[in-house]
């Protein structure tokens, strides 16, 4: 009976999580964790039993309130679904255990209850847009999660991430805003929303000028909801400033949804027959991808600021993701999702690691990094491994997903991107080396002395999280074949048989 | 490419007149200085559209969407009103919410003038 209506569940529960957690947080504010933990916890194993299901008897349709497609709103998870799905949830679950040591040194005590609150709302919007069907749903959760993102943006202490979260709002809205023209342009030629319909509605009309339109309404506002590297000048702020918590959430769960809506959009709305032949945008994006790489690796080495340097990282990734994507081939593409879970490891995880940077001493620059693996190992050494993920050196995650994008470009005779590939695999060398020199080999300044000898490793409750994705970015390249097994149904089912 | 678009200009100055308005709102957006006026740019920015949705449903002659005994009456499309109503309430969270960021920038740093702020924190 309930097991039917675990499409819907997922989106409801941290809906009804968040009023409880706010009502929660007037009576005690010590309430507001337990609740949130729990209601990530209950999604993720829902998730799990979700992806389950849709790996046994293909994917799942759920009509709400009965109504059928595609008058009504269907929820449809198929394996790209539910794969972003768990990937996200994962996620979340580890930053909300994350958030209960390092946010009360960040965030004002009065504002906890505000924070888990809208934490739950943005939990909402992301997996409201992870199972969605239809068009206009996507806006209003894609919406949904923007607000809770620049509220949780705003909660920083310093007085510039209330700028930056405004910088934040007004890209924002804007590229929400394009969408929304681009969903606009598609109804008055199709008269439809559904995605599933779009997609049988739409091939005779893609000479339409106005479906064009729509195409490259759709693209702009998705390049700047993920930062795509041209348009990602609200990034680095939002990331620099804004709790580490919330810096993780955002890097791993707002960027990465973001990217399933373009793929959504890219493969199921408009089918590889019209993205790769009709209109030959994929050459392009292959390109905005490479100079993302390339932009976003060379600024980060030019940052003085942990976190800054990571956002930049971001943008450098994000690229790949994007790459893998526009290259099309089925490899690459299969290379592109896999990279959706491993940056989300792997920056989660180095955004946990210089958040505990910032909560045992207080230190933001790299350069005030001296010596401090010393004094605080265990977090030293998941930045190690994290940072060798990001650069790729086997067996850990980020090499898989480089390799299989990296094969696909072959395969598909673009070698320019292999060295794509290859420039930014070294520029990301430099950088993360920079970092790891300064922890191991050099001697703690004279200014920093002090705080980096009496640092010690953070409390568990970070510490945990921090190791478990550390792990995670050895055991997810080792046993590939895991994530694999539910990605290539996917990328068969959309670009057919390797 | 004027023929092109002339004919359109008189049948359809509806979509003219959204964009026309859209890129004011654009450009109150990127040109002004003040925080206040540039979310006045982004409301103008949500309205065209609103108004883009709205004026693509209308038919000259049409009712609202009842059913009647006459089965030739001619009425408007209700989806796109339906639509328009959940992201003006969208339009009025954001709205809400930068109004509210302003505020505490203003409370923060005692100004929302945008090269104000940018020369604070320069200095900072």
């Amino acid at each position: 009976m309930i097991a039917d209506h675990l499409p819907v569940l997922v989106v409801v529960l941290p809906l009804v999580g968040a009023f409880v957690t706010l009502l929660a947080g007037w009576a005690d504010r010590r309430l507001c964790f337990p609740i949130a933990m729990a209601t990530t916890v209950i999604q993720f194993c829902i998730s799990l039993l979700i992806l389950s299901q849709v790996m046994q008897t293909g994917p799942l349709h759920y009509n709400l309130g009965n109504w059928l497609p595609p008058w009504g709103i269907e929820y449809v998870i198929d394996q790209l679904n539910g794969f972003v799905l768990v990937v996200i949830l994962f996620l979340c679950v580890l930053t909300c255990l994350y958030s209960h040591r390092s946010t009360p040194s960040e965030i004002d005590e009065k504002k906890i209850p505000a924070f888990y609150t809208v934490l739950l709302l943005l939990v909402t919007g992301v997996c409201g847009i992870a199972v969605t069907g239809d068009l206009f749903n996507l806006y209003v959760f894609l919406e949904i999660s923007s607000l809770a993102a620049y509220a949780l943006v705003a909660l920083g202490r310093e007085k510039r991430s209330l700028v930056s979260s405004f910088t934040y709002l007004v890209m924002g809205s804007v590229s929400a805003c394009f969408i929304l023209l681009g969903i606009g342009h598609l109804y008055i030629v199709t008269g439809t929303l559904n995605m599933a319909d779009l997609a049988r509605v739409l091939p005779p009309l893609y000479g339409s000028t106005v479906i064009q339109t729509a195409f490259i309404f759709f693209i702009i506002g998705l390049s700047i909801k993920t930062a795509l590297f041209p348009l990602h000048l609200w990034l680095p702020d939002a990331y620099r400033y804004s709790p580490s918590a919330v810096t993780v959430l955002l890097s791993t769960v707002v960027s990465k949804i973001g990217v399933y809506a373009l793929i959504r959009i890219l493969f199921t709305v408009f089918t590889p027959a019209f993205i790769i032949f009709e209109i030959p945008v994929m050459e392009v994006f292959c390109w905005m991808a490479a100079a993302a790489i390339i932009g976003g690796s060379v600024l980060a080495i030019s940052q003085t600021d942990l976190k800054r340097m990571l956002a930049y990282s971001s943008v450098s990734q994000m690229g790949y993701i994007l790459l893998g994507i526009g290259i099309a081939d089925s490899l690459a593409v299969t290379g592109g999702i896999l990279h959706i879970l491993n940056h989300a490891v792997m920056k989660g995880c180095l955004f946990m690691i210089a958040g505990s940077f910032i909560y045992s001493s207080g230190i933001r620059s790299i350069e005030d990094l001296r010596g401090i693996a010393r004094t605080m190992p265990l977090t030293a050494a998941a930045f190690v491994i994290a940072a060798a993920s990001m650069i790729g050196i086997p067996p850990t995650v980020g090499f898989m997903s480089k390799w299989f994008i990296a094969l696909g470009a072959l395969e598909s005779g673009q070698w320019i991107f292999v060295l794509v590939i290859l420039a930014s695999s070294l520029l990301t060398a430099v950088y993360f080396w920079k970092v790891i020199e300064y922890m191991y080999f050099r001697e703690p300044g004279t200014v920093c002395a002090g705080t980096v000898s009496t640092a010690r490793d953070p409390p568990a409750g970070m510490l945990v999280p921090t190791l478990v994705l550390a792990a995670a970015c050895i055991l997810f390249g080792i046993f590939v074949s895991i994530p694999l097994e539910v990605i290539e149904p996917f990328v068969t089912g959309i670009l057919g048989g390797t | 490419m004027i023929e092109m678009l002339l004919p359109g200009l008189f049948l359809r100055y509806n979509y003219y007149m959204a964009v026309i308005i859209m890129l004011i709102g654009l450009y109150a957006m990127i040109a002004k200085g003040n925080l206040i006026k540039k979310i006045i740019g982004l409301n103008i920015f949500q309205t065209a559209i609103f108004l883009f949705y709205i004026s693509s449903s209308d038919i000259i002659g049409g009712t609202a969407p009842i059913l009647t005994s006459d089965p030739a009456s001619v009425y408007v499309n209700p989806l796109p009103h339906v639509l328009i109503l959940t992201a003006i309430v969208v339009a009025v969270s954001t709205t809400a919410v930068g109004l509210a960021l302003v505020i505490r920038i203003y409370e923060a740093y005692g100004t929302i003038e945008e090269d104000e702020l940018i020369a604070m924190e320069a200095k900072e």
